[in-house]
């Protein structure tokens, strides 16, 4: 196991993680070539699109809002639920939680920095940006619900880059963290949680342009779907840590993470189950979204394989969770979480954005796949968020093991 | 889904061959007095674009990129990035264009009405929109969408935007949709850097250089109004309508939001849009809604009028009416 060095402080603590972050066997060394190499084929791409503009992509005017969006709408989610640890080993003081707790906040702050980077890679005029910042651009607060999501992405990030930081560099320096101090600043975490997963909601929920979306379900529905996925993402990421380093993750901490999991994901699924019933028991003008999403319309039908996929992933997903025919072991939990995170990944990303769009206002049915400009650029930034996430959570679990170690 | 548009536009352009073969001697003397004006500007120049050295020309660049949102300038700045904009235009492609940054004419409220009865779907107007508000040719971008609409319905979600045929086609009438100027617009709303508002005078207009491009004025528009430039719009410069507004028919470039002005170039000169000045059937009506001996006040107050998805309270300045 790497040893610290015995140096203290801000400069040796940086120097310390970069140390850690580099070093590693033959298979880590080959899992961060395999990351940087897509992080570049990723910035090919972007190259490609910056030169020609967004016509790179298969987004048009009527499906104006692609993949990058669908997948910054189901990171939000993900983001979000790292409260689902925060609150019970913070507030409830939970002993399995909290020995995990670092890790849910990591993968929200890798999961909040690929939300930007999504927003980014989709701006027509990315140069433009600094239009956004108040003082010498103007935000459009509180007016546009997109100003409140840039708000509240930004301090969730903050907060979640924040508090963990302090705890580690504590350890680091071998002193107990002053909880007072740190406290306010996670009761805060909590509440924004809920408010960047529900302002996300709302930028769509707000537009009565789209009937798929307006839809007062949203909300919650983003939460619960949050709270299913995030966790289940968790759990993997728990899991590959389990079993590639000395960190061990006891069965009651998996157990619990599964109890999460398995409430929201039923609830989820109730809520789906609502809008399904709402759509097609009386269909109205407003259910040809829906219709487009489900059975396809106008013989455009790209979605519908998808969907189906989604939905039954889902319910095969959640019903191995609840029923746990392993008992909590991890390689039955493993890929029924996978399972689960997939299915909502489709649900929440593409198959909630683009039949909002389609059909549109004027009744046009199109198709929409994303191009090759969009998969690579999207395969970059999820690789660049799996390298934020290893390289903020390797020097954090050395720390913690030490510092546990020494007490 | 460029494709659909691409085939409005071709089938326009065949209907326009006749007349463009008729000016062909005249477009040729303009080209030639066109020439002689190029020059002459060239001389006060200096000597073309070799004097306006690449450094003057980022210096310009540069300040164009760090300029305020227009709403936001004074009228100094605003003549200066006017200026600017003028100079660009000459030195990036030698093109002579006049720009206004003309304000709002007091005491009027635009609004447009459109004749149910009377279009018969020939196009004339998108293609005077596509001239005159310097539409991108390349991705064949339209602000007017003409759709043929089945006796018994009375919503262009139910009619056709795609026809190929001949027109006007028997028991079928058309629907002309464009932006609606609606005075309770969601595209300001949602705009998260202002770059979208409503003028005085009741036009939705875009800061093209101050808008971001992220399209979520495009997804709170429950009428299609807005388009988006996906790619570098491209303009031949003998096509360009040189005399242009900032808000209006000035060039974009890529990744900018852009929409229907109810020609702000024009409308503020006192003169009526492309789109109703080029409608043969008089299908188009477009006036001062503050002005009671208007002819759109006149239509309001003697036709049945109706507007498209009132119950989302928009409030659009766009009404239909039958005669």
């Amino acid at each position: 196991m790497m040893k610290k060095s015995s140096g203290k402080g801000l400069i040796s603590f940086l120097q310390d993680s970069v140390l850690w972050n580099l070093s590693g066997g033959i298979g880590y060394q080959l899992y961060l070539c395999l990351l940087a190499a897509t992080m570049m084929l990723g910035g090919y791409a972007y190259l490609v699109q910056f030169k020609v503009g967004l016509t790179a992509t298969n987004m048009n005017d009527i499906v104006s809002w692609g993949f990058y969006i669908s997948n910054f709408t189901f990171l939000v989610g993900v983001a979000a639920a790292a409260v689902m640890l925060i609150l019970p080993s913070y507030i409830f003081k939970d002993k399995d939680l909290h020995k995990v707790v670092i890790i849910g906040e990591v993968v929200a702050v890798g999961a909040l920095v690929m939300c930007m980077m999504f927003v980014l890679v989709d701006l027509g005029g990315p140069l433009n940006a600094w239009h956004l910042l108040p003082g010498i651009g103007i935000l459009n607060w509180p007016s546009s619900l997109l100003s409140w999501d840039i708000i509240v992405l930004n301090g969730y990030l903050a907060l979640n880059l924040f508090v963990p930081a302090y705890i580690v560099y504590s350890h680091y320096n071998d002193r107990e963290p002053n909880e007072k101090f740190y406290r306010p600043f996670v009761f805060l975490s909590i509440f924004w949680a809920f408010a960047i997963h529900l302002i996300t909601a709302f930028l769509y929920e707000g537009l009565p342009a789209r009937p798929f979306w307006n839809n007062p379900l949203m909300g919650p529905r983003f939460l619960a779907s949050a709270f299913a996925a995030g966790p289940a993402l968790i759990t993997v990421v728990l899991y590959i840590i389990h079993t590639t380093t000395t960190f061990k993750i006891t069965t009651q901490t998996f157990n619990k993470l599964r109890l999460i999991i398995v409430v929201s994901a039923i609830i989820n699924l109730i809520m789906l189950f609502s809008e399904v019933f709402k759509e097609f028991y009386t269909p109205t003008h407003h259910s040809l979204a829906a219709e487009y999403l489900f059975f396809g319309l106008k013989g455009h039908d790209s979605l519908v394989p998808w969907i189906w996929t989604a939905i039954s992933m889902n319910i095969l997903a959640t019903l191995t969770l609840a029923f746990n025919p392993g008992r909590n072991n991890p390689k039955v939990l493993f890929p029924a979480c996978i399972l689960l995170f997939v299915g909502i990944w489709i649900e929440k990303g593409i198959g909630l954005i683009v039949p909002g769009l389609v059909p549109s206002p004027l009744g046009e049915v199109v198709d929409y796949a994303p191009s090759w400009v969009e998969i690579c650029i999207t395969l970059g930034i999820l690789a660049f968020g799996i390298f934020i996430v290893t390289m903020l959570i390797r020097p954090a679990l050395i720390i913690e093991q030490q510092f546990e170690a020494e007490k | 889904m460029g494709h659909f548009k691409n085939m409005d536009y071709k089938k326009k352009k065949k209907y326009n061959r006749d007349r463009s073969k008729q000016c062909g001697r005249r477009e040729f003397l303009k080209g030639t007095a066109k020439a002689a004006a190029i020059g002459s500007t060239a001389m006060v120049f200096g000597c073309g674009n070799g004097l306006f050295g690449s450094k003057d020309k980022f210096a310009l660049q540069w300040k164009e990129y760090f300029k305020k949102n227009y709403r936001l300038m004074t009228q100094e700045e605003k003549d200066e990035t006017v200026q600017r904009l003028e100079l660009l235009a000459k030195v990036k492609r030698d093109a002579d264009i006049q720009m206004s940054s003309k304000e709002p004419i007091e005491g009027v409220l635009f609004g447009y009405a459109f004749n149910v009865t009377r279009c018969e779907g020939f196009m004339e107007c998108v293609a005077a929109c596509v001239k005159e508000n310097n539409l991108d040719r390349k991705a064949h971008t339209q602000y007017i969408r003409i759709f043929e609409m089945e006796p018994g319905e009375m919503t262009p979600e139910s009619g056709n935007g795609q026809y190929f045929h001949e027109v006007p086609v028997e028991n079928h009438f058309y629907m002309g949709v464009q932006c609606f100027h609606c005075q309770n617009a969601p595209c300001v709303r949602a705009c998260p850097t202002k770059a979208t508002w409503i003028e005085p005078d009741g036009i939705v207009v875009v800061d093209y250089d101050w808008c971001i491009g992220c399209r979520y004025c495009m997804a709170a528009c429950p009428y299609y109004g807005r388009r988006f430039n996906w790619n570098e719009p491209h303009v031949p410069l003998r096509e360009m309508t040189k005399k242009q507004h900032y808000l209006g028919n000035r060039m974009r470039t890529r990744g900018q939001m852009e929409k229907c002005t109810f020609c702000v170039q024009r409308s503020r000169q006192g003169r009526l849009p492309a789109c109703v000045e080029a409608c043969p059937t008089g299908a188009r009506v477009f006036g001062n809604l503050l002005d009671p001996k208007s002819e759109i006040r006149f239509v309001l107050k003697h036709k049945k009028v109706f507007r498209l998805k009132e119950a989302l309270g928009t409030d659009p300045k766009f009404w239909y009416f039958i005669d």
